[in-house]
């Protein structure tokens, strides 16, 4: 008996971790890979709470974010690799070619 | 039982993420986003989503992962340098990421008695399986949105080929 209450308060953590991550990390992969730990901690609370109210939705809805989440891992990391092949650098502070 | 389970994958799940955001290697990162996400599967598991705990192995821990280590071993990524736009960073986004935290467990735990508790294994008592459940709305209600993601799908693949030629 786990109230629903600590799984939405992990879910924040690693959401907060998540975020932390995506400011701090400079590599454009690892900036990446927290995009992907922020919506698996969606995930959690989507299914933490689909289990409180006794319903499959927030589980389709958490399918239909892993669908998403796959497209969006495979064309970000093309984009990744063009723009490697572009500027030879994966540092995001050195892809600043719109700034100024 | 599920109390023990809790603790044990929460904390290890919080591990795998402070550990990403720790990591200077792009491979220990991802080796630890890993962690977290087969943690998630044993917790998604006692909350009685047994197909999505499946469908997290297999497509995020299998799938979009060996993609991410795929990537990260062509394109040779050694460890990433501290910079001053990364200064700022901690100065502005630690505090933020800290304050949107506060917040929200505040609510959650404000709200603690009317969210309830769970039950390991979920509701579904009544002989009908997760995974009959889910498939059931998925093909009879939802059909239209399962078949659009399959056009998501088929975009996603042609501008991934196109976006990786060589001659962009």
């Amino acid at each position: 008996m786990v109230p629903i209450a600590y799984y939405l308060i992990l879910a924040a953590v690693l959401f907060c971790i998540g975020i932390a991550a995506f400011l701090i990390k400079r590599n454009v992969i690892t900036i990446f890979m927290s995009i992907e730990l922020m919506l698996n901690a969606v995930n959690l609370t989507f299914v933490a709470f689909a289990h409180m109210w006794h319903q499959v939705a927030g589980q389709i809805f958490v399918f239909f974010v892993m669908v998403v989440a796959a497209a969006e891992a495979a064309v970000g990391l093309a984009i990744i690799i063009a723009l490697f092949r572009v500027r030879q650098t994966l540092n995001v502070d050195q892809i600043n070619l719109l700034k100024n | 039982m599920q109390i023990a389970l809790f603790i044990i994958f929460g904390l290890l799940a919080v591990a795998g993420a402070l550990n990403l955001l720790f990591q200077r290697h792009p491979i220990n990162s991802a080796l630890s986003l890993i962690v977290v996400m087969m943690s998630l599967a044993v917790l998604y598991f006692s909350l009685g989503a047994e197909f999505l705990a499946a469908a997290q192995v297999i497509v995020y821990a299998g799938a979009i992962m060996v993609l991410f280590l795929f990537v990260v071993m062509l394109l040779n990524a050694g460890e990433e340098e501290r910079t001053h736009g990364s200064k700022s960073a901690y100065i502005a986004g630690v505090p933020g990421a800290a304050a949107v935290f506060c917040l929200l467990s505040f609510v959650f735990l404000k709200n603690k008695a009317a969210l309830g508790t769970t039950q390991l294994g979920g509701y579904l008592n009544n002989a009908v399986s997760n995974l009959t459940d889910i498939s059931h709305s998925l093909f009879t209600n939802l059909l239209l949105p399962f078949e659009v993601t399959s056009i998501l799908i088929l975009v996603a693949i042609l501008g991934a080929v196109v976006l990786a030629r060589k001659e962009l």
